[in-house]
């Protein structure tokens, strides 16, 4: 599988042929259609909102969110960022109904507070973890993109972002900036182990009125078919291996037995095993 | 783009996102064009209550509308008079701006905007 992101940055490989090439492709069209049919269902809207959709391209995924039926909360307002102007050209020719914003993802997302109902990006994020000049850094771009986002979403707002990270680190590193800007964060994987496996990043804003679970992906998922859910979060309450403290009388006690099992010389354990001297004059 | 979308759009220097002047962005020489679309009034009912009025109203003048009231009307105002409904819906989402410049009131940087794309891509000094 050959990754553009790692050989360019977005503006300058989306030129006018590969714009077009991408936007023809009917291969990549159902792509597409079905990953955004997917975050549209992970969003799970139940009225016509405003929405944003973060790395835009040609507009396929928009024209998904336009022509959503009224019966499953549509249709959709959108509003979509991209980078490349030729992809923002492809949109233009091809009449899709939200505005376009030429923007680069990585230097903020320019609206105000409480912008918008939901977020959607499909294929774009990964272009972040990418630098293409010394003075950026992946982790910058991607720290003032989720900052961005977080204070353009209004609260209770979701957003669902479909990713290919190129290895673990990518994928933690985006996700880790995800939760340091604020968002309460999970990933979905589809056919997880296969070729065509596909990452969604679903982030909420504050908790959500829906759902007993809280806001979380946790809540997103509950009820949907043919998903395991593997929660990996740490539960506060319980102490797990801290239970007997150092230099406490148990403490003592397992150290002999265990320098007794390697056969070395241990006294006796008795009565006053572990507690402390009188004090001396 | 959308007279709704001007209501939401701030100023991407990093500099401006803590004054109060960097909202509205001041539209300058700007063409307008009318698109017709199909009215949604659970749209603009969702959208309503997030709208800044204030800024509106600002915007709308700029762009050489009549003044609108002083105050916006609630959700249900809205639902009961369709002439109101269909007023708004023709500003905030038929009103296109095509060309022209978004100008920050804060740190005076202008955003053009060409065929009704604005170009928020700044350049490294300012990012």
């Amino acid at each position: 599988m050959s990754r553009p992101e790692d050989t360019l940055s977005a503006d300058v490989h989306y030129d006018d042929v590969e714009a077009r090439k991408y936007t023809t492709s009917s291969r990549i069209k159902n792509i597409q259609a079905s990953m955004t049919e997917r975050a549209l269902e992970l969003l799970d809207l139940k009225s016509p909102s405003f929405i944003l959709d973060v790395g835009c391209g040609s507009g396929l995924s928009g024209e998904i969110l336009s022509q959503t039926p009224e019966d499953e909360g549509g249709p959709h307002v959108w509003v979509g960022m991209d980078i490349s102007a030729s992809m923002l050209d492809v949109a233009l020719q091809r009449d899709v109904e939200g505005d376009l914003l030429l923007a680069d993802i990585g230097q903020g997302v320019p609206f105000r507070a409480g912008s918008f109902d939901a977020a959607i990006s499909i294929s774009a994020i990964q272009w972040l973890c990418n630098a293409e000049s010394s003075e950026t850094s992946p982790a910058g771009r991607l720290s003032r993109f989720f900052n961005g986002l977080y204070a353009s979403l209004k609260r209770g707002g979701r957003a669902v972002c479909q990713f290919y990270p190129k290895n673990d680190v990518q994928k933690q590193m985006i996700t880790s900036a995800a939760v340091k800007a604020g968002f309460g964060a999970g990933l979905l994987e589809d056919d997880p182990e296969t070729k065509n496996m596909k990452l969604y990043l679903v982030l909420t804003v504050g908790g959500s009125a829906t759902g007993t679970k809280g806001g979380d992906i946790t809540g997103v998922v509950d009820g949907m078919d043919g998903v395991d859910v593997h929660d990996h979060r740490r539960k506060g309450t319980k102490t797990g291996k801290g239970e007997i403290k150092k230099g406490s009388k148990a403490w003592i006690i397992a150290k002999k037995e265990q320098m007794e099992r390697k056969g070395k010389i241990v006294k006796a354990t008795s009565k006053f095993t572990g507690r402390k001297r009188r004090i001396q004059f | 783009m959308k007279v709704l979308t001007l209501n939401f759009l701030t100023c991407a220097v990093k500099t401006c996102k803590s004054s109060a002047d960097s909202f509205p962005l001041h539209p300058k020489d700007a063409e307008l064009a009318h698109d017709d679309i199909e009215i949604n009034p659970e749209l603009l009912a969702n959208v309503l209550p997030r709208i800044d009025w204030t800024a509106l109203r600002t915007t709308s003048t700029e762009l050489g509308f009549p003044e609108l009231p002083a105050q916006p009307p609630t959700v249900e105002e809205l639902e009961a008079d369709e002439a109101l409904l269909k007023e708004l819906h023709s500003l905030l989402l038929e009103t296109q701006m095509m060309e022209g410049k978004l100008v920050c009131g804060c740190c005076g940087h202008e955003y053009a905007v060409r065929e009704g794309i604005a170009n928020f891509l700044l350049p490294s000094h300012l990012v």
